[in-house]
């Protein structure tokens, strides 16, 4: 337990740090006068006292952290921010009960992107882009931005970025240093970001408007200042601008960061994750325009394209924007685009999901059994790119697939238990924990999350942090091994 | 001349026994006494043992008054570093070394005089790798030759039953291809050479030595054979150096199988590999063989570095049907026992390798040599220099030319163009001439021949 005083301390750090992150709302509140300056003051004043606190009570325990407590710290990291950040929700809208509040910042740190929120066009203007910010934050990590700014993790910095980042195979640094790579991966993501604002704001977003989306999209969040989402804006080109920047979100931080230090887009094309995300994406938005139209539901094709491009990148890139209200199309489509949901985005992004690293891995290996049953000699080892992919890492992913279906399977039955119909439960989980957003049924795209009770909201709550750990950094300090000396 | 060679290994202790029998003073070093008394024993030549690269043992052996250094030790890096230090300390007029790893080759500024003063780099398993490859892309050949940058090819066929040359006499060729040039340049029949005149008749069973541009081979090959199907599907047995090498050059245009008995060069294979099938097995293990369909395979390689092993191999291949079996051979007794019967071509490493070596250890301008058949015949390519004054071959016919009886030229290159040799062809100043010995006792003879008098300088 001596030992776990020192996540502590750490976490206590962690806190203070994060207390910065109101910045951000407080500037908003200021310019916009909405109000809401005192509700967040105290809540950055209440997140810091009580960061310094457990760091004070703790910093005899200070120390190197092991493995294990990268794990630890990684999880305490994610439970508690977002119950620090329910703050300044819970200090302005007074209706709102602390289940609803911590669904509410969970996804948006998760950059789910469900919301339980109602009337979201009259909210004060600070309240919103604090749930943009969530978003923004949580779709590189808040602890890789820790181990950027900070060198205060030592050399668990490393363990630590390895349990948070998602993917299979972290091992690859881009940089000698692990806070060197950090801060250029963040770097990268700011400066998407930048691009993005300005993009949307010459597409006709109003500057806040504009900031909240671009944080939503590159978080690849989904969180919209607007009931209506993306629907309310109405307008092709804003769409557009969001489908470049959610693919853009979707792959690989890394490959940008490559692409932009070699300034060679060719980078692009040799990263086989990148090319399956991107080629996926694109089938599928022409074989669904084509669906629909066919189908009758749009009667142009191109009005068919441009709806089925919009949502299907939207959810298949676990962004979770809706232009449209897609759970009335024919169900086939909405049941696609939540399968790409699973299976589409590239590791080393901020979506969620398998990722599309595993989805080839086991797709090569069942071409390996394949071809093992016609030639027995055959030694094949599994090629990613003309990289060989080791055999443990292969194992490593179907131990987590199976995780992942599991998880699935349990907390749907859990949803099913408490009395909602399969479409909606089996929706809402898969697009939690593939931190997508809006699922099907009485949490699709035209409703959202309020209507759950409060067993419902916290199942999804835990669905939308499994799924961001990867499961596997969230369960296993349940394991009793983890807890032995 | 004198000349150092670092290592003796099988390329080195090759080029040593192929140079003492052209009279040269030879000083083989390795850290292996072993080797060097076993060279030491069958060979007029000196050895000592110490590290290749130390300035030391260098001028132990005598590297101060050497012509010639031929680095080729199993290390790229000993042997830059021998050539650097030959350069720097003991200005060594000529030096050579035998690189293998394609990073530095692919650095040409490593080698010149400012960095490792290599002249020239030779690598045995690209030589082996490329000789193999053409006859692959030739499965009826036995044997393809480049010359002049690839302009020129020669290439050995066997002339086999039903062919449409057998019974006639080498004149009904040009009436036969009246199109493409080409030039019988020597015959051997039961393993002796004949000088082959209009009026020589060929018999089966003959070897057929022809000369054309490279890009007629095809067509030559057609009229002289009938026509094989192109080979589709390769099977090497052997995934080291040479079957590793083979099958990357391979791998695009082949369908090819790789069969290696250890498993973690397997796993290394299959990892470079791309289209590759990457078999953990033994190359004499039938039923591996039966499994892989040995009997379809277009041409069968054993290249594993156990001479017993590709011989049985390959004999295994080509008794379940597989269309042409090459067997690596390295001891020079076996190749002249396995060539010709069961298994079509035994190769002989050292052979296809030393020709690059001998290029700059002979006289006089030559610009490529390749040994033929196992060693005994040559066939050159020397450059003329000179004027009609100066030198005995320009400006002269060529059967003004004092060719020793034997030896025949095959074709000229002069500039971008082969020109075929007639009697009657003049040979002009820096032309190309390809020359094929049948006797290696010959040689300095023609290298006298195509040597510029003094007073040319």
């Amino acid at each position: 337990m001596r030992r776990a005083l020192t996540v502590f301390h750490a976490l206590g750090l962690m806190l203070m740090v994060f207390s910065l992150a109101y910045a951000l709302p407080l500037v908003t509140s200021l310019l916009y006068r909405d109000g809401t300056l005192m509700d967040f003051l105290l809540a950055m004043l209440m997140t810091f006292a009580s960061g310094l606190l457990l760091w004070l009570l703790t910093r005899r325990y200070k120390g190197e952290l092991s493995v294990r407590h990268g794990y630890l710290l990684v999880v305490g990291m994610w439970t508690t921010m977002p119950a620090v950040a329910t703050l300044p929700l819970l200090l302005v809208l007074d209706h709102l009960s602390f289940t609803d509040a911590y669904f509410e910042t969970m996804s948006g740190i998760t950059t789910t992107g469900a919301t339980v929120l109602v009337g979201l066009d009259n909210m004060p203007p600070a309240i919103n882009l604090w749930r943009h910010e969530l978003n923004w934050l949580g779709g590189m990590g808040i602890i890789v931005l820790a181990v950027a700014i900070l060198p205060l993790l030592g050399i668990g910095g490393r363990q630590l970025y390895k349990a948070e980042t998602p993917g299979p195979m972290k091992d690859s640094a881009l940089t000698p240093r692990i806070t060197e790579t950090a801060r250029n991966l963040w770097l990268v993501y700011f400066g998407i970001t930048l691009a993005c604002i300005g993009a949307l704001k010459l597409a006709g977003m109003n500057w806040l408007d504009a900031v909240c989306h671009a944080f939503a999209t590159m978080g690849l969040g989904g969180f919209s200042t607007h009931d209506a989402s993306i629907g309310y804006f109405n307008s092709p080109a804003i769409e557009l601008v969001l489908i470049v920047f959610m693919l853009l979100a979707s792959l690989n931080f890394a490959t940008h960061f490559l692409v932009w230090r070699e300034k060679s887009l060719r980078l692009y094309l040799r990263d086989a994750e990148a090319v399956g995300t991107i080629l996926l994406i694109l089938a599928s938005c022409a074989g669904i325009a084509l669906f629909l139209w066919w189908k009758g539901t749009y009667a142009s094709f191109w009005t068919a394209l441009r709806y089925a491009s919009f949502n299907l990148v939207s959810i298949a890139t676990d962004c979770g924007f809706a232009s449209t209200d897609f759970n009335q199309w024919p169900i086939f489509a909405p049941l696609w685009m939540l399968f790409l949901s699973c299976v589409t985005v590239s590791s080393g992004s901020t979506g969620g999901g398998i990722k599309m690293i595993r989805t080839l891995v086991l797709f090569k290996q069942a071409g390996r059994e394949f071809l093992k049953l016609l030639h027995p000699s055959a030694i094949n080892p599994l090629k990613i790119g003309g990289q060989v992919v080791p055999n443990n890492i292969v194992f490593a992913v179907l131990g987590f697939i199976f995780l992942y279906f599991m998880t699935v399977v349990m907390l749907t039955f859990a949803l099913v238990i408490s009395g909602m119909d399969f479409i909606s439960a089996f929706s809402a989980i898969i697009a939690c924990i593939n931190n997508a957003g809006p699922g099907l049924g009485t949490v699709g795209p035209a409703a959202n999350y309020a209507g759950l009770n409060g067993f419902e909201t916290w199942v999804c709550t835990t669905a939308m942090l499994a799924g961001r750990l990867e499961i596997f950094t969230l369960l296993i300090i349940f394991t009793p091994r983890f807890w032995r000396r | 001349m004198k000349i150092l060679i670092l290592g003796a290994g099988q390329v080195g202790s090759t080029v040593a026994e192929s140079l003492v029998g052209e009279a040269n003073d030879i000083t083989v070093v390795d850290t292996d006494a072993d080797k060097l008394r076993a060279l030491q024993d069958r060979f007029d030549l000196r050895t000592l043992v110490g590290h290749a690269s130390h300035p030391a043992v260098l001028e132990q052996a005598g590297i101060a008054d050497a012509d010639m250094l031929l680095a080729v030790t199993m290390s790229d890096e000993v042997n830059m570093v021998a050539c650097k230090i030959a350069a720097s300390l003991y200005n060594t007029p000529t030096r050579i070394a035998r690189i293998r790893a394609a990073d530095y080759l692919a650095h040409e500024e490593l080698f010149n005089n400012d960095n490792f003063c290599v002249d020239f780099s030779i690598c045995p398993e690209q030589i082996l790798t490329d000789y193999i490859s053409k006859l692959i892309e030739f499965p009826e050949a036995l044997q393809v030759l480049e010359f002049a940058d690839g302009l020129v090819s020669m290439v050995a066929v066997r002339a086999t039953e039903g062919s449409p040359l057998i019974g006639r006499e080498l004149s009904f060729l040009r009436s036969h291809m009246p199109n493409t040039e080409t030039r019988v340049a020597a015959i051997f029949r039961q393993d002796r050479p004949l000088l082959p005149e209009g009026t020589t008749v060929v018999e089966a069973n003959d070897e057929v030595f022809f000369i054309a541009a490279t890009q007629h081979i095809r067509s030559v090959l057609k009229e002289l054979r009938h026509m094989d199907q192109p080979a589709k599907r390769v099977m090497i047995v052997g995934g080291g150096n040479i079957g590793r090498r083979l099958g990357l050059a391979l791998e695009n245009k082949y369908q090819v199988k790789i069969i290696e008995h250890n498993k973690k060069s397997c796993e290394r294979l299959a990892g470079e590999m791309k289209h590759t099938l990457v078999l953990n097995g033994d190359g004499t293990d039938e039923n591996l063989l039966e499994a892989e369909h040995v009997g379809e395979v277009d041409v069968f390689c054993a290249l594993t570095n156990d001479d017993e092993n590709n011989i049985m191999s390959a004999l295994l291949a080509k008794r379940s049907g597989a269309r042409k079996v090459i067997a690596l051979i390295n001891r020079s007794a076996y190749v002249g026992l396995v060539q010709g019967g069961k298994i079509d071509i035994a190769l002989s490493p050292a052979h296809v390798t030393i020709g690059s070596l001998l290029a700059y250890v002979r006289r006089g301008d030559v610009a490529v040599v390749h040994a033929l058949r196992r060693g005994a015949a040559e066939a050159l390519e020397l450059v003329a220099h000179g004027d009609r004054q100066s030198s005995r071959v320009v400006g002269r016919r060529i059967d003004e030319i004092d060719l020793p009886k034997g030896a025949t030229i095959g074709a000229i290159v002069r500039g971008e163009q082969v020109v075929m040799a007639h009697h009657d062809t003049v040979i002009e100043a820096e032309d190309h001439v390809i020359v094929f010995v049948i006797n290696k006792a010959m040689i300095r003879k023609i290298e006298k021949l195509f040597q510029v008098d003094v007073g040319f300088f």
